[in-house]
């Protein structure tokens, strides 16, 4: 199985996002922005950093990015694409989920290792999970704190879109204390905290997040 | 006629080479511009005329104290006799070069630098200190390394001072701004108030970068014909100081005269800047390399060239200007960030060329490697500068300042901590204890360090609280380096040679903590002006006591950066010479954590406790107190020490080590009950208070499980190391109980610990 990493200028986190891929037991394949094909992989990741600096807003200039225009519609057609923090960001952007990522309530940067709930298990990047497992992530944004009008947190909430949720402390106010969401077929999942660099013991807070990287691949295989 | 449209600067003002042989006696704003009469003259005497106009100003900028080092190369060459050799080998690059690079094995190099960004810093926080990491950051890129990690450490005056609340939340975002962005984890550093940083905060940056043997690049134009390549960022007029002197009083001030003196940072283009280097690296179309940092293209044409073997002309009109109406001598002096330097084979520019573009960096060719002897610089078709490159680069001038024994310090030295009242009950020992934890330079800092990624490219094993930042260098063999930077500027303001001494040892331990086996030290000494006789003698004490230190730990200084002139009127900052010590451990697997994590270890205090309370923490916070002479150096038993603390980690001894330092013991058991909430149950000498307050040197307090105290034992003993068991930890004890001392609640313990930032900075 091959996994496409894409790599924005001012993406940092998809050396880790390959890493963890390989952890996960696939192949990693390193896509770059201009690419007008996604190489025939089988699952996207979008990782963490500042795409293009995130001087406009954070995700703004990547969804414009030449390899989005094949990312968008075969995600749309149930390929499956994670979007951690920078990544989650560009996928609010692309519309492909619901809501924004603005500037953290305190205003601050902030890196702080982060329990979440696991509020969906049956996305394909969650099927590893439990239905209410408590897992410890890193968690490093600035403009971390999900929103959304109400009509449309409600309607995540009455979908079970929410994935994950912040326990113990909402650490950039998000709205709900919402952490991941998921498009309504499952197979588009974004979120702030960075499973990535939670996959190897000894770096890391955790190695809760190695299951986000077996659940693709287990959901590849039984699709 | 529209005078809001902006022009170029025409050449009818232009201050050419051959206009200089004509009017030998034109007056030059050479005063204003920094320079000495002497110097003057020295520079009219090399070019057997008066300098054009950017003559002047390459010659002004390059022979600043800050370019030049001209106050403290006397002293500084003194680090020259020590071996360059690491315990691992050769140096690979030493002093002289961006950053020194050692040998860490296997095949792997690193390099590692600190320098100092204290008065931009203190001008405008965010920038200023944005731009100090940008710039040492380039410093490692330049030598061919990718960077792997930073680190930071920050002085500021009094935590209740109105400047301070201006000044530190606009260095720490400067710094995580930056930082973050460019995707560097942030492992460590310091964070000090004292209110002798009031005028003059300290902001020190300190980069490390790792590369394959075959990687290495030097800074040099060699090859006649080989081209000259600018690339990065445009130029603009930020980051000019005395060059506006220039601009305004020898010109027609028709266009805007007044620069910002501070250079505006852009990581996303270093970020950028970072990967396209290192594909050009890899390309192998890279002859030379020069980061474009103090002095901008004066800078790195003058020293790409003397490092060369010939002579380089440079076509100053083409290089990319975001502001049109620069002077050229303000295009040379600019010190606009995000750009570099390279020279290039011309068989390989098209490869270079695609290089830049695939990574969108404006790239130009300037120039050329001649094989005359000056770097002769044109605009416009016109000469402009014509000098022999060394002597802008490197023959500046040389003082042998005076230098002299201040004469307070002798009042100073006789004003001892032993007379200080001193807690006698266990009650008001609880109270002293909890009043030094929550104090600002022991509380928790992560108001500060939460603002810094250091998780970013998944190679972080320890980063701050920890007594050193470790990062994996290979992830196949998990050989990894461990960095820690240190000073304790009251123990320098005592004495500045036991100070500076205190600070490397302090350094070498915390590194030496984690298994890591100390190589190398890069070191950024901030002092106050070396105009005054007693700073220059705390300055030469310093490096005197670094060189002797070094020595006796068998580890060169690799390079690194003096700051002068960090005083306001007649009063300077202590003494802080800060060292940065950079260990190798071979599988950072085995590391050791500074807390421990688990419950029923056996603690031991490893190495002597002597009643050192002079330039404590303890004195700092119960009395306001700094006098008497610091604690006694002994480098023997620092080594001795890491002997132990290194052999253990190998071994699989040690489950946390913690370097005993400022707070002494106190404050490494009340941090180490706060790391994991585990506590423990103490059992000391009769006097208690000397066992918790002390801050003699070469100590630390280690944990390990029951069965490893036999081999601990034997260690201590194989290296001659004191060693005594102070307690247990134990899930079942709440905080900390310590014999003769009321007990410590952990909620008691994190209230006081944790309080002290949020309440000043929110």
């Amino acid at each position: 199985m091959k996994i496409g990493v894409v790599t924005f200028p001012g993406s940092l986190d998809d050396h880790d996002a390959r890493r963890a891929v390989r952890f996960g037991g696939a192949e990693p394949v390193a896509l770059w922005h201009a690419d007008a094909d996604l190489h025939g992989v089988d699952a996207v990741i979008l990782p963490g950093g500042f795409s293009y600096g995130d001087y406009l807003r954070a995700g703004a200039i990547a969804r414009f990015a030449p390899v989005m225009d094949k990312l968008v519609p075969a995600a749309q057609g149930g390929l499956p694409v994670l979007g951690i923090c920078n990544g989650f960001q560009v996928l609010c952007e692309s519309h492909l989920l619901p809501g924004a990522l603005i500037r953290n309530d305190h205003r601050k940067f902030v890196c702080t290792d982060q329990w979440l709930r696991v509020e969906n298990a049956e996305t394909a990047w969650t099927s590893e999970f439990e239905h209410g497992q408590k897992i410890l992530v890193a968690l490093k944004n600035g403009e971390g704190s999900y929103v959304a009008d109400e009509a449309t947190l409600d309607q995540l909430e009455g979908e079970r879109r929410v994935a994950f949720r912040y326990l113990g402390g909402n650490p950039n106010g998000s709205y709900r204390g919402i952490a991941g969401v998921t498009n309504d077929r499952g197979n588009v999942v974004g979120l702030m905290p960075h499973p990535e660099h939670c996959v190897e013991p000894g770096f890391g807070p955790s190695n809760d997040g190695l299951a986000f990287f077996t659940s693709v691949l287990h959901s590849l295989v039984n699709a | 006629m529209n005078d809001n449209i902006i022009q170029a600067p025409s050449t009818e003002s232009l201050d050419t080479v051959a206009r200089a042989g004509q009017d030998a006696d034109a007056v030059q704003p050479w005063a204003a511009l920094g320079l000495k009469e002497d110097e003057y003259a020295q520079i009219r005497e090399i070019l057997r005329r008066r300098p054009t106009s950017a003559e002047l100003a390459m010659y002004s900028v390059m022979w600043s104290e800050h370019c030049s080092y001209k106050s403290s190369k006397v002293h500084l060459r003194r680090f020259g006799d020590l071996p360059q050799e690491t315990p691992l080998g050769k140096q690979l690059a030493g002093i002289g070069e961006n950053a020194g690079v050692v040998d860490i094995g296997q095949g792997w190099a690193v390099t590692f630098k600190i320098e100092s960004h204290n008065h931009p810093s203190y001008i405008e926080p965010h920038q200023g200190a944005a731009t100090g990491i940008g710039g040492i950051v380039r410093d490692i890129m330049a030598m061919g390394a990718r960077p792997i990690a930073v680190m930071d450490p920050l002085r500021f005056g009094a935590i209740d001072h109105p400047d301070t609340l201006r000044v530190l939340p606009g260095v720490v975002s400067g710094i995580g701004g930056y930082g973050n962005c460019l995707g560097l984890p942030n492992i460590g550093g310091e964070v000090v108030f004292d209110p002798c940083y009031q005028g003059n905060p300290l902001v020190n940056a300190l980069c490390v970068g790792a590369l394959r043997h075959e990687d290495l690049h030097l800074a040099a134009a060699t090859g006649v014909g080989n081209k000259v390549v600018l690339f990065g960022a445009k130029t603009g007029g930020d980051g000019i100081g005395g060059v506006s002197v220039l601009a305004s009083e020898t010109f027609d001030s028709a266009g805007p005269t007044k620069r910002p003196s501070v250079q505006v940072g852009d990581p996303f283009a270093e970020k950028v800047l970072i990967e396209c280097c290192l594909d050009l690296y890899a390309a192998g179309v890279v002859d030379g390399i020069q980061d474009l940092g103090g002095a901008g293209l004066s800078c790195a044409t003058s020293e790409l060239a003397s490092a060369g073997d010939g002579g380089m002309t440079i076509e100053l009109d083409r290089v990319p200007l975001r502001d049109a109406t620069l002077r050229p001598e303000e295009i040379l002096m600019s010190e606009s960030q995000e750009r570099m330097m390279a020279v290039v084979e011309p068989a390989r520019l098209d490869e270079f060329m695609a290089i830049t573009d695939r990574w969108d960096v404006e790239a130009t060719v300037l120039g050329e490697v001649t094989d005359g002897t000056h770097l002769i610089i044109t605009w416009r078709g016109e000469v402009i500068v014509d000098v022999p490159p060394r002597s802008v680069a490197h023959d500046g001038p040389v003082y042998e300042r005076p230098l002299a024994r201040p004469e307070y310090l002798d009042a100073l030295q006789a004003d001892s901590a032993a007379s200080l009242l001193r807690p006698s009950t266990s009650g008001e020992l609880r109270e002293h204890l909890l009043a030094v934890l929550g104090s600002p330079n022991i509380c928790d800092k992560s108001w500060i360090t939460d603002q810094y990624d250091r998780y970013v490219r998944g190679n972080t094993s320890l980063a701050m609280p920890d007594d050193a930042g470790v990062v994996r260098v290979d992830e196949s063999t998990g050989l990894g380096v461990a960095l820690s930077t240190d000073c304790n500027g009251r123990f320098a303001q005592l004495d500045p040679y036991a100070g500076a001494q205190h600070a490397l040892a302090e350094s070498y331990r915390n590194v030496a903590t984690t298994g890591a086996l100390p190589i190398a030290v890069s070191d950024c000494l901030n002092f106050g002006s070396p105009e005054d006789p007693g700073v220059m003698w705390q300055f030469s004490q310093a490096v005197d006591g670094i060189i002797d230190g070094c020595r006796a730990f068998g580890i060169p200084v690799t390079g690194g950066n003096v700051s002068f002139y960090n005083q306001t009127g007649e009063t300077a900052i202590h003494p802080t010479p800060v060292l940065a010590v950079l260990g190798v451990i071979d599988d950072v697997a085995r590391r050791t954590p500074s807390a421990w994590a688990a419950s029923g270890l056996y603690l031991f205090q490893l190495g002597a406790t002597r009643e050192e309370l002079d330039g404590s923490e303890w004195s700092l916070v119960a009395h306001r107190h700094l006098g008497g002479v610091p604690p006694v150096v002994d480098l023997d038993a620092e080594r001795a020490l890491a002997s132990v603390l290194i052999d253990g980690a190998r071994g699989g001894v040690f489950a946390s080590a913690h370097d005993l330092s400022q707070g002494g013991l106190a404050v490494a058991l009340m941090e180490s009950v706060l790391r994991h909430g585990i506590g423990a149950q103490i059992s000391l000498s009769d006097d208690v208070f000397v066992d918790l307050f002390a801050e003699s040197a070469a100590r630390a307090v280690v944990a390990v499980t029951p069965g490893q105290a036999d081999a601990l034992a034997s260690l201590c003993e194989t290296h001659g190391v004191e060693m005594a068991a102070i307690g247990v930890t134990s899930d079942e004890v709440d905080g900390l109980i310590i014999e003769g001392v009321d007990d410590l609640s952990l909620a008691d313990l994190s209230s006081a610990y944790t309080a002290t930032l949020p309440a000043i900075f929110g």
